[in-house]
């Protein structure tokens, strides 16, 4: 997963903060983190961490980090991490953050991984 | 506490932003602001379009359908618009008449100032044609469009002791009610041979005269008025007419038909109708680009459209196209025309024509009913052979009117003799032929006919169905229906219904059900490993959250039963539109102290929370943050309550009058009775949630009979009645069983419970799984009553297993030392969420609209709405 913002130049490097531990976040859910004043949905999902962003962009509200977690079979069949928003169910992929209702919706999404026990997320710019 | 944040900051803007002009601030100019602004919501700050409203009246736009109610005592507030909501919405308003338009140029005179325009909209609805007859313009003489009018009319009929309309249609009628108001003695002239010859035949004419007369209002059909007389001073004294009579009246309204108001789109050089109307195509653009018309000033497909809903459609398609054209929005949606059938109440009569209502289709034949008695004319124009309605005319009673616009809209064969559509019911008489294209969603306007075609070109899902007729994503109460009709649709074609929960789980909720509990699973990991694939989903897990619950009664924060729970079930409250919670305490019964009362109001106001009393007879209190929750709720549980379960599939209220302790009628104690049932059902979780009433007599006030379960008292005992429904499509509650002593009632509805919590699928309500089920209200009455199954032991032991196992989630939440951590609202600080924005209006403060914000928000269509 890495950012790409500026086409013309090689992909900027993420500065990366540490936000909790994993035992922080109960197996199956997700927490909010504020990263440089901004909102960040973290999950823990089958042993994987995943960061994006808070806001549900159907509705314009903070809550991405409370939805249900869960699964989906994409086109070639493979099982693909997701999570649903709380207040309309919209769903998205947790890894790529596209919007599985909505072609052309996604879901910010940020580097994320665990060393020694504690999350750490990246961002660019 | 939320702190207000309702003044929003301009935004740098380094290129002017697209200017759209609107012309006219009535009904329909103001829907198109709204349109606009909603639909512009996806746009980026810098780009939103500057809107700018010409309005020539003296007040921004109002409610002119309901224009005579401006007579009411006390009258009502009219305002559709208000200074501040445009102020807010960053419209401007200029106050003036629309002079010049410049298509060349893109510019627009007004009161000397010059605009530009990149889109432009006339919205100038029309004015009141008056015939050119002597005297029309005399002191006296009015006209009936605007709420300046109506001032001029109360002020003249202050000194006046009787006034006449000229015209007897549908504006003349109304303009005659309010002459009657206003307390003159009343006349109606009209043309032609009848009243309202636009809309009815001379029967249906007649039957409307007859009852006009009856309210003391004079009728003169057939009447060529030559000239207003006038008397010394020059001011009106009456009506003279063609065959030489005469009427004296001090007051002359008139009312004969109106006219389009484009006299400034013809010096403009846009394209009109030959009589008139700015031409529009389908996208509400005229013959000028960028130039649009809305409203009663439209002209579309040969068409003028008196009428204000097609006016709001045209409004809809046109910000869609103004958008778009402005390289702002996806392609426009188009206006297709629109039906002319209608419905109204005027001086206290309704009257409905639908469909060909005069019968001038060739060969169509008639059946009417004509009651002097009840004062009411029904007609069906049917076709040649009889077999299908074409349209007809209701005077006196529309009762029927939407079953029969369907049926004449649709072509639908008849299946009993037209007759018996317009007779009154007789008791227990005919009824309906269902109706086989249904409205199924009303937000999208989408028919069942649209819904099976897509079923039949391969949608398989909610999903499809969804994506491809638009059905279920306005509000999402259609739900229900669409899944109905697929499965319905499915069996009909032959092929195999799955009921799968979702694609985690081969089998339905009632299979899976049977299976936990037969195999004793306790948690999530266990029946996903077993029976399950993938992680499941937010279908599948609250599903199987409730069924553990159902089943154990278990605090559903442990740990292993966290994950499965909607963020309603997490956080013990229900989720609001900006992501803050609800918090609804349990009332039982509706029954409460004063000393409660307050408590609850002290507790609001400690955490300035937004109150309200809600349809189920208790208090909301909105607006809470996530991590004031268990402090709001350390309050409430301090002062007395529990957990109101508003938030669960569970029970929700049981609603109570105040029965024999205080009404006359009351037989029976309704309010203990609820008060003993709510406790004992409480915390019960269920495929839906569950809803009940207990009325002190037939009268019914606790509406009992529209509940899940609603028990109605009599002399000999309780009546219980099963499987009611308010919400989307509200039934009856069912006559179980008659003269109950409370025991007996109890454990029938004890059973009645635990049967429907095992065998109905996720998400159906008792009235939908009581329709599907086999054998209907004598097998249910078999199972739970006769123990046909010997089921009934079983079912007792859980529901005794329930009401010992009960305890208050909240009070569990506070004491368990993970809910402070888990209500945080950032998992790395101790701030508080500031993205949210806050409005203050009556006193209390709400969330803020998209166009209220600071920043701006996406309003889109819903994918769930299965809450
Ligand atoms: C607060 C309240 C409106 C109010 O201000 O009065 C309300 C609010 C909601 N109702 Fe309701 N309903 C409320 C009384 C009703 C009633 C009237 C009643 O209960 O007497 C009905 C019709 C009766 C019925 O249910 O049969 C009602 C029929 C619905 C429906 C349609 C149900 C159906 O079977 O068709 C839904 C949608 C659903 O459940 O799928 C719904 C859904 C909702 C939801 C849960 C929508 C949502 O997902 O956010 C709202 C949540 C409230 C919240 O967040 O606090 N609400 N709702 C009422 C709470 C009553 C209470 O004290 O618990
Ligand atoms: C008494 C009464 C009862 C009615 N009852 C019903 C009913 O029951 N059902 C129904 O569907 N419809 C009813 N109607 C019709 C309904 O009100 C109209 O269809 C609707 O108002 C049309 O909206 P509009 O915006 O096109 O026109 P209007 O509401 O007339 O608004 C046009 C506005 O544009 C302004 N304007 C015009 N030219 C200019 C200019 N050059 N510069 C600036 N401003 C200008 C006008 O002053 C006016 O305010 C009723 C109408 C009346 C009068
Ligand atoms: S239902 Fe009966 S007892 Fe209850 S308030 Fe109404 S009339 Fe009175
Ligand atoms: S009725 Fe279908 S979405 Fe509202």
């Amino acid at each position: 997963m890495t950012l790409n913002l500026n086409p013309h130049s090689s992909p900027p490097l993420p500065s990366w903060q540490r936000v909790c531990s994993l035992a922080d976040i109960l197996p199956g859910l997700g927490v909010c983190a504020l990263v440089d004043g901004r909102q960040i949905a973290v999950f823990h999902v089958a042993g994987q961490v995943y960061a994006v962003s808070n806001r549900d962009p159907f509705t314009g509200a903070d809550v991405i980090s409370r939805g249900l977690t869960g699964s989906y079979r994409d086109r070639e069949a493979k099982e693909r991490p997701k999570v649903a928003s709380p207040l309309l169910k919209h769903a998205f992929d947790l890894e790529t953050g596209q919007s599985l209702d909505h072609a052309d919706m996604t879901l910010p999404t940020y580097p994320a991984r665990v060393q020694e026990g504690e999350v750490w997320i990246g961002l660019v710019d | 506490m939320p702190q207000p944040q309702n003044q929003p900051t301009s935004l740098p803007t380094p290129t002017r932003p697209p200017q759209i002009v609107v012309i006219g601030n009535g009904m329909v100019g103001h829907r198109l602001v709204e349109q606009l602004q909603t639909q512009a919501g996806a746009v980026a700050p810098q780009q939103t379009p500057q809107i700018t409203v010409i309005c020539e009246e003296s007040r921004l736009a109002y409610d002119r359908v309901h224009l005579s109610s401006h007579f009411d005592d006390p009258a009502p507030d009219l305002a559709l618009a208000t200074a501040e909501g445009y102020e807010q919405g960053g419209v401007r308003v200029v106050y003036g008449q629309a002079e010049a338009v410049d298509t060349a140029q893109k510019t627009i005179q007004v009161n000397d100032q010059t605009l530009s325009y990149d889109a432009l909209v006339f919205a100038t609805g029309s004015f009141p044609f008056v015939p050119p007859i002597a005297g029309r313009d005399a002191p006296g003489c009015f006209v009936y469009r605007t709420l300046d009018d109506l001032e001029q009319i109360r002020d003249a009929a202050r000194n006046a002791r009787s006034g006449v309309v000229i015209g007897g249609g549908l504006l003349g009628l109304e303009a005659a009610g309010a002459l009657q108001k206003l307390g003159l003695t009343t006349h109606v002239v009209e043309f032609a041979p009848q009243l309202m010859p636009a809309q009815l035949d001379a029967e249906g004419g007649q039957t409307l005269r007859r009852t006009i007369e009856d309210m003391g209002i004079g009728v003169h059909v057939g009447k060529s008025t030559s000239e207003v007389t006038l008397d010394d001073s020059g001011r009106v004294s009456g009506l003279a007419f063609a065959d030489g009579s005469a009427l004296e009246a001090d007051l002359v309204v008139f009312s004969a038909g109106i006219r389009p108001r484009d006299d400034l789109a013809r010096a403009s050089g846009l394209a009109l109708g030959e009589r008139g109307g700015i031409v529009i195509d389908d996208t509400c653009q005229t013959s000028a680009p960028g130039v649009y018309a809305v409203g009663e000033c439209a002209l579309h497909g040969g068409r003028i459209y008196g009428l204000v809903a097609p006016g709001y459609s045209m409004a809809k398609v046109a910000a869609a196209s103004i958008l778009h054209g402005l390289g702002l929005g996806n392609a426009p949606a188009t206006f297709t025309g629109a039906d002319l059938s209608t419905k109204l109440k005027l001086l206290g009569v309704e009257v409905g024509s639908f469909g060909d209502a005069k019968g001038v289709t060739e060969g169509c034949r008639t059946v009417s009913l004509s009651d002097n008695v009840r004062g009411t004319y029904s007609k069906l124009v049917l076709s040649a052979d009889g077999l299908r309605m074409l349209g007809g005319l209701l005077v006196g009673d529309t009762a029927r009117y939407n079953d029969l616009l369907d049926l004449a809209l649709f072509g639908t064969p008849l299946t009993v003799p037209p007759e018996t559509l317009i007779v009154p019911p007789l008791p227990g008489g005919a009824v309906l032929p269902a109706i086989t294209n249904a409205l199924i969603c009303s937000c999208e306007n989408v028919r069942a006919d649209a819904v099976c075609n897509a079923i039949g070109e391969g949608a398989r899902d909610i999903k499809a169905l969804k994506s491809c007729t638009g059905a279920g994503t306005g509000c999402g109460g259609c739900v229900p229906s669409l899944h109905g009709l697929l499965q319905g649709e499915l069996r009909r074609l032959g092929e195999t219904v799955s009921n799968h929960l979702c694609e985690h789980f081969a089998y339905s909720r009632q299979e899976l059900f049977n299976l936990i509990r037969v195999r004793g699973h306790r948690a999530w990991d266990g029946v996903l490993a077993a029976h399950g694939s993938g992680l499941g989903c937010e279908v599948c897990k609250p599903a199987v959250g409730s069924v553990l619950a159902s089943l154990h009664n278990e605090y559903v924060l442990k740990p292993q039963h966290a994950p499965l729970q909607d963020t309603n079930d997490a956080f013990l409250a229900n989720i609001q539109k900006n992501g803050t919670y609800s918090v609804m305490p349990r009332v039982p019964g509706g029954e409460i102290t004063a000393d409660s009362l307050i408590a609850i109001g002290e507790v609001a106001r400690n955490f300035g929370m937004y109150c309200k009393i809600t349809g189920g007879q208790r208090i909301d209190l909105l607006g809470a943050q996530r991590d004031d929750l268990p402090a709001i709720w350390a309050e409430l549980i301090a002062a007395g309550f529990e957990s109101g379960h508003a938030y669960g599939k569970s029970l929700r209220t049981i609603k109570s009058c105040v029965g024999s302790t205080w009404c006359r009628y009351g037989v029976q104690d309704s309010t203990g009775l609820a008060i003993r049932l709510e406790l004992r059902y409480r915390g019960l979780r269920s495929p839906h949630k569950l809803k009940s009433g207990v009325s002190g007599c037939t009268r019914e006030c606790a509406e009992a009979r529209s509940k899940d379960f609603g028990i109605i008292a009599t002399e000999a005992g309780w009546n219980l009645y099963v499987g009611g429904n308010g919400g989307v499509t509200p039934r009856h509650a069912l006559l179980l069983a008659e003269g109950l002593d409370e025991q007996t009632l109890t454990r029938t509805i004890d059973r009645y419970l635990m049967f429907y919590v095992r065998t109905a699928d996720r998400l159906q309500r008792t009235s939908a799984w009581l329709e599907g089920l086999e054998g209907g209200l004598d097998y249910l009455r078999a199972v739970i009553m006769d123990d046909s199954l010997g089921l009934c032991a079983d079912l007792d032991a859980a529901m005794d297993q329930h009401v010992g196992s009960y305890e208050d989630e909240w009070a569990a939440a506070l004491a368990d030392p993970a809910t402070p951590a888990r209500f945080r609202t950032f998992v790395n600080a101790d701030t508080r969420d500031t993205g949210l924005q806050w409005v203050e209006e009556r006193g209390q403060l709400r969330p803020a609209f998209a166009h209220e914000m600071t920043q701006g928000l996406t309003p889109l269509p819903m994918a769930g709405g299965d809450d």
